[in-house]
């Protein structure tokens, strides 16, 4: 192990490591605890001046509360959960048959399709912009959540398959040539034999997808408006147009924005990070 | 494998369809027909198109042959000369040097909490947490966390008796301070690449190396990182696609200004055809055009790197 386990260590050592553990993550997420406290803190404390103090009453319930009943805020986060899952299944369902194909087969052309996907998967948003904008609307797709979910899967399809491909390949290989030659069919093959060992990495790939695309803005804003189909990120601008500088406001709503990626994240740790590490272990 | 002894005689051949005698060959292309198609028509075809696009004379409304006009690579030729893109090529810069910071920043976290204590997996979840949350949330927390005056960091700083600092309203700074703000999550993002990396090195050569008298930094740099390469690769390849692709948070943070001063490619095109200032749509293809062909040189040498990889093993 490295560096050398703290308890070979000298006592004073193994103190001071200890208090720094704590200390550091509250330097880690000071902007976050500063959050989490102004969404408790009266609007009073703001236009006083009171940014920093002891909140002058605790107003949590009140600020959480106005949230979600004097504002947009719930549809926004019903339009997220409308678009994420879907986009979720759709992009799973393509990858484990685009990542079968490439993982199991040989054929000519394999790695091209292959490259064509992990390169897709790399290029920056703003060449595509303009032409799925435009596809998007030819569509009569536009400011829909369709829209955008069949966006969102052809994108995601691409990282998907990279992953996919990858973990079909580390399987082993006796065991689709031992149905072969049973004579059991490719479909039957996929379907009964590589899809229920892919687990692993289907629960993976959902909590990934599902940060990514809760966590979208910019392709939210490209193709859509208002609260009909927005998601939550890109809502939030115009809750905060709403409450304007009511800090306590502001903050609880981000709070409510960001939480259901992390509780996806603390409810499903072990996959989320096997998901991300991938490969960063030979 | 033996074959079994049978008789000649009692063979028979069991007819089959065409599709079944040609199935091994069919399979794969069906299999992969559904996602080919959507990749082909939402992500490659519109990489061509913005290539088309750019070479017009465009504002975005009804057809590009009938209300644009043919001008050649004169978007290009424009381009040159234009003092905002300039800026933002070299503010992609600043954002691709600064951005690897985050490397070295994620290694060094992830060796300090690289060990066996109580609590010690909570530690690196809540380290780790910022990645999770969406970048929107990530502005806003440090444009709030940067306000003029009343915002935490001139806080600490009239403590120590300075400041105030105005870090987004000011044109040397205000790029900075995204950075800074975006290299939070990206931290997160390689320290958790590196605890894995390090929870793969192998236990035995440490302990080689310690009884060759290897600590600390010889030992790291020597022993450690070696085995790190994988882990160091994706970092990169992360961080430097992280870094083109910034737009979230200077959207959110400064929404390119002061004056102009936090565009990079990719908030530009955005500006030159979407944002109220926009309906150049001929001109932002070709910035865009522009910075896919920056990010080509990383993704072929990605590719290059992952094919030698896959001959190899």
């Amino acid at each position: 192990m490295f560096p050398r386990p703290i308890q070979k260590a000298s006592p004073a050592a193994q103190i001071t490591y200890k208090t720094l553990l704590p200390i550091s993550l509250i330097l880690w997420l000071l902007p976050l605890i500063a959050v989490a406290i102004f969404s408790v803190k009266p609007a009073a404390d703001f236009t006083t001046g009171n940014y920093w103090g002891w909140p002058s009453s605790f107003e949590g319930v009140t600020n959480y509360t106005r949230v979600f009943f004097d504002s947009d805020m719930p549809r926004y986060l019903l339009n997220s959960v409308l678009i994420t899952i879907p986009t979720v299944l759709g992009a799973l369902a393509l990858s484990c048959m685009t990542g079968f194909a490439l993982g199991v087969y040989k054929f000519r052309g394999n790695f091209l399709i292959f490259f064509m996907f992990i390169a897709g998967n790399f290029v920056p948003f703003q060449i595509l912009m303009v032409p799925v904008r435009d596809l998007t609307i030819d569509l009569g797709l536009y400011d829909t959540k369709a829209g955008l979910i069949l966006f969102h899967v052809a994108f995601q399809t691409g990282f998907c398959t990279l992953f996919m491909r990858n973990f079909i390949r580390a399987l082993p290989y006796e065991l689709i040539e031992a149905a072969r030659v049973e004579g059991v069919s490719e479909i039957k093959i996929f379907w009964y034999i590589v899809l229920p060992i892919m687990r692993p990495a289907i629960a993976a790939l959902s909590v990934l997808i599902f940060t990514f695309i809760w966590n979208d803005y910019f392709w939210a804003v490209v193709l859509t408006q208002g609260p009909g189909a927005q998601p939550v990120t890109a809502g939030i601008t115009s809750f905060n147009a709403q409450f304007g500088v009511a800090y306590n406001m502001l903050s609880a709503g981000s709070i409510v924005a960001a939480l259901p990626p992390v509780l996806m994240f603390f409810l499903m740790q072990r996959h989320f990070i096997a998901g991300l590490t991938l490969g960063a272990v030979k | 494998m033996e074959t079994p002894a049978v008789p000649q005689s009692a063979y028979q051949p069991v007819q089959r369809s065409w599709f079944q005698r040609n199935q091994l060959k069919l399979a794969p292309w069906l299999f992969l027909l559904p996602g080919i198609l959507f990749f082909l028509i939402y992500v490659i075809w519109p990489i061509a198109q913005s290539f088309y696009i750019s070479l017009y004379d465009w504002n975005g409304l009804g057809d590009i042959h009938e209300q644009g006009t043919y001008v050649g690579v004169q978007n290009y030729v424009e381009l040159a000369g234009d003092r905002n893109f300039e800026i933002s090529l070299w503010n992609n810069l600043k954002w691709l040097v600064l951005y690897l910071l985050a490397i070295p920043a994620g290694l060094f976290i992830a060796l300090f909490l690289n060990q066996n204590v109580v609590g010690i997996r909570i530690y690196k979840s809540l380290f780790f947490f910022p990645f999770v949350i969406s970048q929107v949330v990530v502005g806003l927390v440090f444009q709030w966390f940067y306000l003029p005056s009343n915002g935490l960091l001139d806080s600490m700083l009239g403590l120590v008796g300075l400041g105030p600092l105005n870090v987004l309203g000011d044109p040397d700074l205000a790029t900075y301070g995204i950075i800074v703000a975006g290299l939070w999550p990206q931290t997160a993002y390689c320290m958790i690449l590196y605890l894995t990396g390090l929870n793969a090195v192998d236990p035995e050569q440490v302990e080689a190396a310690r009884l060759d008298g290897a600590k600390g930094t010889r030992m790291l740099w020597y022993v450690i990182l070696p085995q790190l390469k994988p882990a160091t690769f994706i970092a990169f390849v992360v961080t430097i696609i992280g870094a083109l692709r910034s737009f979230d948070l200077i959207s959110i943070m400064t929404n390119g200004g002061p004056f102009g001063s936090t565009r990079v490619l990719s908030f530009y095109v955005w500006e030159k055809s979407l944002s109220e200032r926009g309906f150049q749509y001929g001109y932002a293809s070709a910035i865009a055009v522009v910075l896919f062909l920056i990010m080509l040189v990383f993704i072929a040498y990605f590719l290059w790197s992952m094919y030698k990889e896959e001959r190899a093993g």
